[in-house]
């Protein structure tokens, strides 16, 4: 039992954002889904979870359709399924450690229990000894740290991952790849990650999708993509837009 | 086609059809709110917090207002009255006129200002950073953990503040009477108590819950609603105060309607 999303649908208006993907996440992999800035991965994200509801089509995790789900069904759910915003949307109001014990406590967890969790969590971030700061006061690597560490406090089966690695430098960015790999490696978590990063992609993930125009236009290992034809596909991984837009015309 | 859809027809139609759509908005979002307010484990532990803070934040405000209108009041009174009626009448309309009127609909749009502002810009800076997203991935409903607790603040908090503002404003325009109109402190009380009836102060009261529902319940709809970015965070705000204090002048004309 995995995520597994068919014929799913999104537009916003007259603008079709999805048009009919079907995509399956398997068990234990991570699967990066790359694209064009506005092609519909972070929506697509957001249709596992149901922040969004598609027009058409299911999107079923371990088995169970996702639109048809009651609230506290659907919120049962959820806890199943860390989720690491692009920009970490955390608490401003609240300190890190509340931040991270957030998911915690709602699941009904003891307040001792709690403060185990949190400060195991941030160990495996590399972010001890921030607990008592405020968002603030962190920078935009440590944010996306502690947003993680709130995404996998819960232990969840899935994490998913919406552009984890954007506006962070080299570095920064090969050490949040580090940790996406640590979590599936230390807490056997099945992921998703977002990305128009190609480095990040080859480093993280077991497979790669390209999401191109509201279709899936490719979806193979790394080693596949990077021996792929297909100009649209070659024109993203390389950085050339003029292939992608001679295999439009 | 497209001169078709410009004519002043086709925008009283596209009009109306925003209109009828915000309001088919407005009923799904008090629908939500009644289905949080049944999550018994999230808001009844943050409804205290945001009483004190609706509260204490407010107060200073709402009491130099009215403390300023209850001075004006008895000067105006006076300067009205002198010669045509006995001067104890001062009492009469400084007390009537705050309790029933100024006191619940001065504190009311000061409020929908400074509560409905806060509310509509600290929920919506939270929906465009996607910290609202956030909560429901956490699994909490935002509205049991966002809105139901500031509406039940809101009902609770501004009868409490308006009687302070009432009490207030009453007490500036009897130190006004004594001070500046030569009147003596029983001449005001006669005028204070000679057309007083228990349920004026119950009338405020209803009616200040009720710009307390207005005020939050339109902050927070208007918070949630925000889509974009910095900009949309100043036009959310600029919305919940401006149609929260139409609301409130409306509800201000509805119970003198229905109660008096």
């Amino acid at each position: 039992m995995s995520i597994e999303l068919a014929g799913v649908r999104k537009a916003f208006g007259s603008r079709v954002i999805l048009n009919g993907i079907s995509l399956n996440v398997r068990d234990g992999e991570t699967l990066a889904v790359i694209g064009y800035s506005g092609s519909g991965k972070s929506v697509m994200l957001k249709t596992i979870v149901r922040l969004l509801e598609p027009e058409a089509g299911t999107v079923t995790v371990d088995g169970q359709d996702v639109a048809t789900l009651r609230r506290r069904d659907l919120f049962a759910m959820r806890q199943r399924v860390g989720y690491v915003f692009q920009f970490a949307a955390l608490f401003d109001s609240m300190t890190v450690f509340d931040n991270v014990a957030m998911g915690l406590r709602r699941a009904g967890m003891r307040e001792a229990d709690v403060a185990e969790r949190v400060a195991g969590s941030l160990h495996l971030v590399e972010m001890d000894g921030y607990e008592g700061r405020l968002p603030a006061e962190l920078s935009g690597g440590q944010r996306k740290r502690v947003g993680l560490a709130r995404a996998i406090a819960t232990r969840p089966k899935y994490v998913l991952y919406d552009e984890p690695t954007t506006g962070l430098d080299p570095v920064t960015t090969a050490v949040i790849d580090g940790l996406i790999l640590k979590m599936a490696r230390e807490l056997g978590v099945t992921s998703v990650v977002v990305t128009h990063d190609m480095k990040s992609a080859y480093r993280v993930a077991d497979r790669v999708a390209m999401l191109y125009e509201g279709d899936i236009r490719f979806v193979g290992t790394p080693a596949e993509i990077q021996n792929v034809e297909d100009p649209v596909v070659r024109g993203f991984i390389e950085g050339i837009p003029e292939l992608a837009q001679e295999a439009g015309t | 086609m497209n001169q078709v859809w410009n004519t002043p027809a086709a925008w009283v139609g596209r009009s109306a059809i925003n209109v009828a759509a915000g309001f088919g908005r407005f009923g799904a979002f008090v629908a939500s709110i009644g289905r949080g307010g049944a999550d018994l484990r999230t808001w009844p532990q943050l409804l205290v917090p945001h009483m004190a803070r609706l509260g204490v934040a407010s107060l200073p405000i709402a009491l130099f207002i009215a403390g300023f209108t209850g001075i004006v009041m008895a000067l105006q009174a006076s300067y009205t009255l002198t010669g045509a009626v006995p001067l104890y009448f001062v009492g009469v309309l400084v007390g009537k006129t705050m309790i029933l009127e100024l006191g619940p609909v001065l504190t009311g749009l000061a409020l929908a200002g400074r509560v409905g502002a806060n509310i509509a810009a600290e929920i919506g800076s939270m929906r465009v950073t996607e910290q609202i997203d956030a909560l429901e991935t956490l699994g909490y409903d935002p509205f049991a953990y966002l809105v139901v607790p500031r509406v039940l603040a809101g009902l609770i908090m501004f009868p409490v503040i308006v009687a302070f503002a009432n009490t207030i404003g009453i007490l500036a325009g009897w130190a006004t009477a004594l001070n500046l109109l030569d009147m003596t402190t029983p001449e005001f009380v006669r005028g204070l108590r000679l057309f007083f009836q228990p349920f004026d102060v119950t009338f405020s009261l209803i009616k200040a819950a009720s710009f307390g529902l207005a005020v939050t319940t339109i902050g927070s709809f208007f918070g949630f609603h925000t889509s974009g970015g910095a900009a949309a965070v100043g036009t959310s705000t600029t919305q919940a105060v401006v149609v929260s204090s139409m609301l409130i002048l409306v509800l201000d004309a509805f119970w003198a309607v229905v109660l008096l």
